[in-house]
């Protein structure tokens, strides 16, 4: 996939080394400013329906949820405090969550049965085949992934890409219960500390 | 480190039950080393979705645009307590999260347990938790249930010391469960929450292990005669399969 809008400033918004960050464009999304607001979408859109899409899975509900998500986001900007992380990390917490919530209550009626087993199976091994991008940013994620530990890496991906709750990660990955969050918690500051993010 | 700051990563990405959710976020709004290293840890879990980019179909940008010039967007998040009302609340001005924080946390200490856990939740709900989502939905209806004034309490003393309370409220028609030193279930155990319904015992949600909490009991409590507490084997089971711990009688059913 290429054209993909680099974040936090967006060519198509107001375009030129001037064009105002995310951040910016929530605060002004927040006094009603829909400009502000399309731009915020254009250069977030990607992101959020490619996280929403691989969470969810069917295009349809992926569709309904990125839409419900940009909504939401719209309608409670001024709630985003930029003391505590980025705009896109905000972004994409809610788009994160409601995806969750929509897999789980659909979900919640067959979770324990033997098939979400087997969905764990693709969940682990399909993870990188989607997507297949050259930017830069994208290879520097990938790279950041294979300093994980096997187990870290597959606690992650199931955890945020899969949707499962990290009781349900310690049993696809056969891992002594309660062990899985620590995984997932090493592995996210292993993955931090090598991007150098900061919140 | 303790183990409740360990559920940090998973927390951070959506990775913990509804139960555990409501547990932390309560430990988040007195812990801000937590606080720090969740937010750090969602900067690091927001770089992922850079290797599964996919562009939505162009419609959905056209329809997006158009419900937004119909959704007025939310004021800025302005003083408001939770607390008693000795908790005078100051003129209404923006303020920023931390500083509320700064200010409601020695009324975290001073409080009683219940206005506390009530001020945690409301905190740690911002700004992070959209406010449609189902954690705060819980949150505000055993708010509710706590601060009715017409709520039925019924205590009981464990002889270790703990102590369980369970609130009902008619009005809200919930109740909730409050526990204090509780000691956790045995190996491989849960301890499951019931409404006792003529004579039946319906499932009403699972305690999570933690001595001090505050538990919204799922059903409709208005038509239940008791409320019980059981051991069950982990994941909770259907029908309680042992003698409960302790019923809770309620009146008026």
């Amino acid at each position: 996939m290429t054209g993909i809008a680099p974040v936090p400033s967006d060519g198509t918004a107001s375009g030129g080394p001037g064009a105002p960050d995310l951040g910016e464009l929530f605060r002004r999304s927040a006094r009603g400013d829909e400009s502000a607001f399309a731009a915020v979408y254009d250069a977030t859109a990607a992101r959020v329906h490619g996280l929403v899409l691989r969470v969810i899975r069917d295009p349809a509900q992926a569709e309904e949820v990125t839409q419900e998500t940009f909504l939401e986001a719209w309608r409670i900007a001024s709630r985003f405090d930029p003391d505590r992380g980025s705009a896109l990390s905000w972004l994409l917490t809610l788009a994160h969550r409601r995806a969750v919530d929509r897999v789980r209550s659909a979900e919640a009626a067959s979770r324990r049965d033997a098939t979400y087993h087997d969905q764990s199976v693709t969940v682990a091994h399909d993870s990188t085949a989607e997507a297949a991008t050259t930017a830069i940013e994208t290879q520097r994620v990938r790279q950041a992934m294979r300093t994980l530990t096997d187990v870290q890496r597959e606690a992650i991906e199931l955890a945020y890409f899969g949707g499962y709750t990290h009781t349900e990660v310690a049993t696809m990955l056969d891992l002594p219960v309660g062990t899985a969050k620590t995984r997932i918690r090493d592995g996210l500051i292993r993955l931090r500390d090598s991007l150098g993010v900061t919140a | 480190m303790s183990e409740i700051h360990a559920l940090s990563g998973a927390y951070a990405v959506d990775a913990l039950d509804p139960a555990e959710r409501l547990l932390f976020e309560q430990h988040l709004a007195t812990c801000a080393d937590c606080r720090a290293e969740v937010d750090s840890l969602r900067e690091a879990a927001a770089m992922l979705p850079e290797t599964t980019l996919a562009e939505p179909p162009p419609a959905l940008r056209e329809r997006l645009l158009a419900d937004i010039s119909k959704v007025r967007p939310l004021p800025p998040v302005v003083e408001t307590t939770p607390l008693p009302a000795r908790e005078t609340a100051p003129p209404a001005e923006v303020t920023s999260l931390d500083s509320r924080r700064r200010r409601l946390r020695p009324a975290l200490v001073a409080a009683a347990a219940v206005a506390a856990l009530i001020a945690g939740g409301v905190v740690a709900s911002q700004p992070w938790n959209d406010d449609s989502g189902s954690q705060q939905t819980q949150l505000t209806a055993a708010d509710r249930v706590l601060k009715d004034p017409d709520a039925q309490h019924v205590l009981k003393e464990f002889p270790d010391g703990a102590t369980a309370t369970v609130v009902h409220s008619e009005a809200e028609g919930k109740a909730v469960l409050l526990t204090s030193r509780m000691p956790s279930a045995p190996n491989g155990k849960v301890y499951e929450l019931w409404l006792q319904k003529d004579g039946v015992m319906v499932p009403a949600g699972l305690m999570p292990d933690k001595a001090d909490q505050t538990v919204l009991l799922s059903g409709d409590a208005n038509d239940a005669s008791a409320v019980g507490i059981t051991v069950e084997p982990a994941g909770g089971s259907d029908k309680p399969t042992s003698a409960p711990i302790a019923l809770f009688e309620l009146e008026g059913a």
